[in-house]
């Protein structure tokens, strides 16, 4: 554990009262300066014209070797780039953190378009497990069906599923948005945080499953309810969202969502420590 | 981790050992402690043909104790005499590997069982697999070194299955690879990638009803598993349907018969799957780079839900 002292010399940081403590030995700590420029940049980002495109095939590539590729084209200023047979190929186009036109012709393995931070993404194909995880920011459009985890962990953007999607979608899901044209399976929502889920057509069992917070919309029928979710009434501002999402989506325009089934979190859970075991008991 | 992987052909036959290689290399970054192979060849299902071992390969990263190839002669002696005594006889013999061997065998009693429990009384010996179809070849290494040491490229059929495995629960030993041979049934195989929680319950209970395991590897109990529900009446669907609850844990897995290949998915859809159909080729595995290796063109692939059980006929 670093060794903490407080220092003589103040930098502004300190001085506004930030902090007081410095760290020695192997440890090196920094602190943030306003005055310091590169503070403000956001590392592994470029500036990209979209009208510059270019197409990458990708078929000889492993995925380390696409995404470089990627990368540089992005850093040479391309702002669309089309991706050819990619295969079914794991981690391609993750850790992009600009804005891009990004377009896939075929489909992806696992961890699509992982950790991606304001890319326009487009899989004229299907998607393997966990497409699109920790998504902080963009659009992810997928033509085809989509594997289980479909946008775990995302933080924002939307994240569109024109075909079904496997099991335990939007799983620890902490905002944004991810629509599924088709069926989703099991552990839809499961621990699910903040953010909205919407599914046109049926889910599986379990649905919501632990969710803590956050909105899942069913068009279809659900399977079963997990632990603590809890059926809602639909409001005229949840009508009202749906369709303006659905056709910036370009997906179930015509979908009478009125019809839809509202689900949240009953937040039984959130006292658990504090309830009697027999409330406990239906908590559960 | 493991890697599966299962393809099909409806109504014509192909090059399966080849087909079925490309497959499970393309998986083999999900285990490559040792391969297996379940092939549905074209015979003219006379004679039994059976796969069986009197040795474990005791090459690099083996769990196996090694031993003179004498002791693998002698076992063969004896494997020999008891196939005579049995009444049966040996049509054609071939000894891959000192340790592997293919007989075919002109048997009309149909009593697998009997025959098996014969054979395997010999110690150091097991039967991979027996039927008028399936061949079971499984040793270590990657798909391709299995597929080049058996020479498998070149075998035409209609089915196959095949397993790249990461020994997590047993040995890296050829007893603990995969497919089980669904014993004592003929042309029954099966792969699984996943973890059973109950196996040794499980296990108890088939053993005291007079079923057989060969190895500590929790997924031979889906074969016993199975083999015992048919030995019961069961068809193989009505078999999968209940392991469904019979068996706990986390599963997805492929069975093949003369026939027909099927799959079932564990009810918390824990392990992966991908499937391609049309009417002329079901193919599937645990990633879809495996199928992209023998449909390179884009095609419509999905993931079957959870608790979900399918079989297809050739």
């Amino acid at each position: 554990m670093a060794n903490l002292k407080t220092t003589e010399k103040k930098t502004k940081a300190q001085s506004m009262g930030l902090h007081t403590e410095v760290l020695t030995g192997k440890t090196q700590q920094k602190f943030f300066n306003p005055d310091e420029a590169e503070n403000f940049y956001y590392w592994g980002t470029y500036d990209v014209d979209f009208n510059k495109r270019t197409e990458l095939d990708v078929n000889d590539m492993d995925c380390k070797e696409a995404n470089k590729k990627i990368d540089e084209l992005m850093n040479q200023g391309y702002g669309t780039i089309v991706i050819k047979n990619p295969q079914g190929k794991h981690s391609l186009g993750v850790g992009i953190l600009n804005k891009l036109n990004l377009i896939f012709e075929g489909s992806l393995g696992y961890f699509g378009v992982g950790s991606i931070d304001g890319p326009t993404v487009r899989v004229n194909g299907r998607v393997g497990w966990s497409c699109a995880e920790n998504m902080m920011a963009g659009k992810v459009v997928i033509e085809k069906n989509a594997g289980s985890c479909f946008g775990a962990a995302v933080r924002g953007g939307d994240l569109i599923c024109k075909g079904s999607v496997g099991a335990r979608t939007g799983i620890d899901q902490k905002g944004g948005t991810i629509i599924i044209g088709g069926d989703a399976g099991a552990f839809t929502g499961f621990m699910m945080q903040r953010g909205r889920i919407v599914v046109l057509g049926n889910v599986g069992i379990n649905l919501g499953d632990s969710m803590y917070d956050g909105t899942i919309y069913v068009g279809g029928k659900i399977g079963s309810y997990g632990s603590d979710a809890i059926e809602s009434p639909m409001t005229k501002s949840d009508i009202d969202w749906l369709k303006r999402k659905l056709k910036v989506a370009e997906i179930g325009e015509d979908f009478d969502v009125s019809k839809m089934t509202k689900v949240v979190a009953g937040k039984k859970l959130w006292n658990y420590d504090a309830l009697e075991p027999t409330e406990k008991k239906g908590a559960i | 981790m493991c890697g599966i992987a299962g393809l099909i052909h409806r109504g014509k036959s192909s090059n399966v050992g080849q087909e079925l290689q490309g497959m499970l290399q393309a998986l083999k970054h999900r285990g490559e402690d040792s391969t297996g192979y379940a092939l549905y060849g074209d015979t003219d299902g006379q004679n039994f043909i059976m796969r069986f071992k009197v040795g474990e390969n005791v090459g690099e990263g083996s769990s196996s104790v090694m031993e003179d190839v004498s002791v693998y002669d002698e076992r063969k002696k004896i494997v020999d005499s008891y196939i005579s005594q049995m009444g049966a006889k040996i049509v054609k013999e071939e000894r891959t590997l000192p340790y592997s061997l293919r007989y075919e065998i002109d048997y009309d009693k149909g009593d697998l069982l009997e025959f098996s429990q014969k054979i395997e009384s010999i110690p150091g010996v097991e039967i991979l697999s027996m039927g008028k179809s399936l061949e079971v070849i499984k040793d270590l290494g990657n798909a391709k070194a299995v597929c080049d040491r058996y020479n498998l490229g070149d075998l035409v059929g209609t089915h196959a299955i095949g397993h790249a495995r990461m020994a997590t629960e047993s040995g890296v030993d050829i007893k603990s690879a995969h497919p089980f041979w669904g014993y004592p049934f003929s042309d029954v195989s099966v792969v699984h990638n996943g973890q059973l929680t109950n196996y040794w319950n499980n296990r108890r209970i088939l053993e005291n009803k007079g079923m057989r395991f060969m190895s500590e590897c929790d997924s031979e109990l889906i074969a016993v598993y199975l083999a015992e529900k048919m030995r019961n009446g069961a068809t193989l669907e009505e078999g999968m349907k209940d392991s469904l609850s019979g068996l706990d844990g986390v599963f997805t897995y492929f069975v093949a018969t003369k026939n027909s290949l099927g799959m079932a998915k564990d009810t918390m859809a824990a392990k992966p799957l991908v499937l391609y159909e049309s009417d002329e080729l079901v193919a599937m595995g645990s990633e879809e780079i495996a199928i992209r290796s023998v449909l390179p063109q884009e095609i419509d692939t999905y993931d079957p839900f959870d608790g979900e059980v399918k079989v297809w006929q050739i």
